[in-house]
């Protein structure tokens, strides 16, 4: 039951895009160099990039 | 990657292996297809032969859900093998263009979810109610086979191609497989195509909060309630974006709740009720600085609170028509399919029923997420059936369950608040004389009745609520209070539905605003190369005026025309939205061609075909019917010759003022008809010919990516099969082993 939870728990966090920065940071335990850009540094690039290239939302 | 990893397993499953396993049909496997066609059978025979007294709603979820899973199982599949042919072996734009923030390869199911939150907004909810005047048969077939042979084809085939190139536009797409001049038609069309249809969503909104103290109250709140979320999540909890989630919607709900409160308090209920012109103003405004502002302060956070609403309603809802079990009002064809006069919209069944219903049965508009979002996400090539082609069955079931709740509420009460102001008066006396006057059999309603639906869902009144979205909001909380809180929270669910469909469309209002402004600024940029720096403000400031002032212009034409806005626009809107599939699909026809796949291209001519000649036929109706109530020329002729002559009113025009407001705006609204026609044409045209060319060449040159080995693997559909099990158990053995090697 709790499994079941924290499954649609991450299921949502997925869909909002709520663990992109834990995506990052995997992506960039592969690929990257340096060091990684912490939480907020991340989320405050990612707006920044979001401003510059606007995605649509459907009707 | 010069020293290839001899241990790692492949990363795809043998085809053979594949064939093999699907084609094996044991008794279980026989037996749950045959259960699932029964079902099928048996909800369409009780639907469409049946019919009854009454028809249970339950039969639609069977019809609907059964074909879906047909569909997807076999014809999808078909589609897979015969045109698509993805290659497990090639890795998707996410892995090989993987930077951790747009290219990265997600779960398929979350991807799923994060496809159908992009995809599904308010259109599925509202055309469907809207095309409910015609019947429940009629849209009922078209929403579940349109979105089989058509819709779920286009969402399916745009996103695997646009995948196959790195994740490009609809409009690079076009460039370069048509060439320039198909290329820039269909960059102008799409980009005219968004406004029509920002501005008639916006419309939607104004007309279901107009004089409603309780919605204008609700709907403002989610400013600030997204603004503090902003903050929140920058400043105080970088990232925490569940729990501001969570806090968003309780202060969500806890709006609705002082709405009430709200429009109870005659001071501030007075403060709350605006007409609709004013309401439009403030959505203007509204939409120019919420595009300039920085996303994290206002898209973001109202993006996720749209995104928890869609999934938590659409679950709602489901679960509300499986445990209602509501029976059905509306005649399976009604009278106005044949003659065409129906109050709601005017025009018969074909063309009309089929731009009346374009999302949730074939929705171009999809098209640009597919192409661009969702593509740079895709983890293995063969998932994009289950995203794409499944994502949109998931939209055409939303359809399904928006034109049960319109079907399951009384006929009176429908056509009272969906006939245009001009018919009713306003009144629930003029609204109960008119709809009683239309001479449907079995349809009776009374001003009381139509003064007590008003009463239980906290409003002034219900007459003339045009645009669909109330008379959901009606349908939905008649269904949603039986499951829970009863008649007393009749009132907390009509607010909740104007609520969600309110923040879908602001969302994609503000959405469609920023990327109709980057496309812009992006063409301007090729004369002007500064419009394409983000940061130039004066640049981003102007286009996006440009933008709004357009759909701006729309969304007050609409609201003041005497002739009722959505009966005259929303056709339009259909037509543009359906025009833009029939350019996405001629784009997919000569991609294919090019692909050398002629056996299959039917599967794409199909709809092409089908979409073009209803588009084109609405819009020649539009253009040239003499019939003033469809042709929008031979309305304005009308007009201008009783003005010539002299009058002061006219038709539904009481005034020598909406008589030049409907000469305009017929003027404009058959002005935008001819240019999207044309442009759809054209990029057709383009598209045939160089199909044509491939065909005749076996082939063409392939605008794809170069091919990339990929190594990772992950399974294609909601539930892995036994093949792809056991290679996913293979590559977990392969990790651990690589963990162990490392430490």
């Amino acid at each position: 039951m709790v499994e079941r939870v924290r499954a649609v728990g991450a299921f949502m966090r997925g869909v909002l895009g709520a663990d992109r920065y834990e995506h990052y940071l995997e992506h960039h335990r592969a690929h990257g160099c340096g060091e990684p850009m912490s939480r907020r540094e991340f989320w405050r690039d990612y707006h920044r990039w979001q401003d510059e290239n606007p995605q649509g939302r459907c009707c | 990657m010069s020293t290839i990893d001899e241990s790692r397993p492949p990363a795809a499953v043998d085809p053979e292996l594949l064939d093999e396993h699907e084609g094996r049909w044991t008794p279980v496997k026989i037996a749950v297809w045959g259960a699932i066609a029964l079902l099928g059978a048996l909800g369409w025979v009780m639907l469409a032969i049946v019919r009854g007294e009454s028809v249970n709603a339950i039969w639609f979820v069977f019809a609907a859900v059964c074909s879906y899973l047909i569909a997807y199982r076999f014809y999808s599949r078909f589609v897979e093998a015969r045109l698509v042919r993805p290659d497990d072996t090639r890795a998707t734009p996410a892995e090989y263009k993987a930077n951790g923030r747009d290219y990265v390869a997600t779960d398929r199911r979350v991807l799923y979810g994060h496809h159908f939150a992009a995809i599904a907004g308010a259109g599925p909810l509202v055309g469907p109610v809207l095309a409910a005047q015609m019947g429940y048969l009629p849209g009922t077939i078209w929403i579940i086979v349109g979105v089989i042979f058509a819709g779920a084809v286009q969402d399916y085939l745009v996103l695997f191609f646009s995948m196959r190139r790195g994740g490009r536009s609809l409009g690079q797409m076009a460039r370069e497989d048509l060439g320039r001049v198909g290329g820039i038609a269909a960059i102008v069309a799409t980009l005219t195509i968004m406004v029509i249809i920002t501005a008639i969503l916006a419309l939607v909104v104004v007309n279901a909060l107009g004089e409603s103290p309780w919605g204008v109250f609700s709907v403002s709140m989610t400013i600030p309630i997204a603004l503090f979320m902003g903050v929140y999540l920058r400043y105080i909890r970088p990232g925490a974006v569940m729990e501001v989630s969570i806090i968003g919607f309780v202060l969500l709900m806890a709006a609705i709740v002082a709405g009430g409160w709200v429009s109870d308090q005659p001071d501030l209920a007075d403060v709350f009720t605006l007409d609709r012109t004013t309401i439009a103003w403030a959505v203007i405004v509204y939409g120019f600085v919420a595009a300039v502002l920085p996303v994290w302060l206002l898209l973001a956070p109202r993006d996720y609170l749209s995104t928890f609403m869609k999934i938590g309603v659409v679950v709602l809802l489901a679960i509300a028509i499986v445990v209602v079990r509501p029976s059905v009002e509306a005649p399976a064809v009604s009278d106005f399919a044949r003659t065409g006069d129906g109050p709601v919209f005017a025009g018969e069944l074909f063309p009309f029923l089929f731009v009346t219903i374009a999302c949730g049965a074939l929705s171009g508009f999809h098209a640009l997420i597919a192409s661009g979002t969702t593509p740079k996400l895709v983890e293995k090539e063969r998932q994009t059936r289950f995203i794409g082609y499944g994502g949109m069955l998931m939209e055409s079931f939303v359809a399904i369950m928006a034109l049960v709740a319109a079907i399951t509420i009384d006929q009176g009460i429908y056509y009272a608040m969906n006939a245009a102001p001009s018919a009713t008066g306003g009144t629930v006396d003029g609204a109960a004389q008119f709809v009683n006057s239309l001479g449907l059999t079995g349809v009776n309603v009374s001003p009381d009745t139509l003064q007590s639906v008003a009463n239980d869902v906290g409003e002034e009144t219900i007459v003339s609520r045009t645009g669909g979205a109330p008379t959901l909001a009606v349908g939905l909380a008649t269904l949603l209070h039986q499951l829970i809180g009863g008649s007393a929270l009749m009132s907390f669910w009509y607010h909740f539905a104007i609520m969600f469909e309110a923040l879908f469309i602001l969302t994609a209002v503000d959405a469609g605003t920023r990327v109709a402004r980057f496309m812009l600024s992006d063409s301007l940029g090729n004369v002007w190369p500064r419009f394409r720096d983000p940061s130039w403000r004066v640049g981003a400031w102007g286009t996006t005026a440009v933008m709004v002032a357009a759909w701006g212009a729309i969304l007050i034409m609409g609201v003041t025309d005497p002739l009722g806005g959505i009966n005259t626009l929303f056709p339009l809107f259909g037509i543009a939205n359906q025009l833009l599939a029939a350019i996405a699909l001629a784009i997919c026809l000569t991609i294919a061609a090019k692909r050398g796949a002629v056996k299959a291209l039917w599967i794409i001519i199909v709809p092409l075909a089908f979409v073009t000649v209803v588009t084109v036929y609405g819009s020649i109706l539009k253009i040239f019917s003499d019939v003033p109530a469809i042709g929008y020329f031979a309305q304005n002729q009308a007009f201008r010759e009783a003005r010539d002559a002299g009058e002061t009113s006219f038709g539904n025009a009481a005034t020598p003022e909406a008589m030049d407001a409907v000469i305009r705006n017929t003027y404009v609204q058959g002005s935008l008809s001819v240019l999207f026609v044309v442009l759809a044409i054209i990029v057709i045209a383009t598209s045939v010919l160089r199909t044509v060319q491939a065909v005749r060449a076996g082939g063409g040159p392939s605008t794809e990516d170069e091919r990339v080995e990929s190594h990772i693997y992950a399974p294609a559909g909601l539930i892995a099969t036994r093949p792809e099990r056991e290679l996913e158990e293979q590559w977990a053995e392969h990790r651990s082993r690589e963990v162990a090697g490392r430490g």
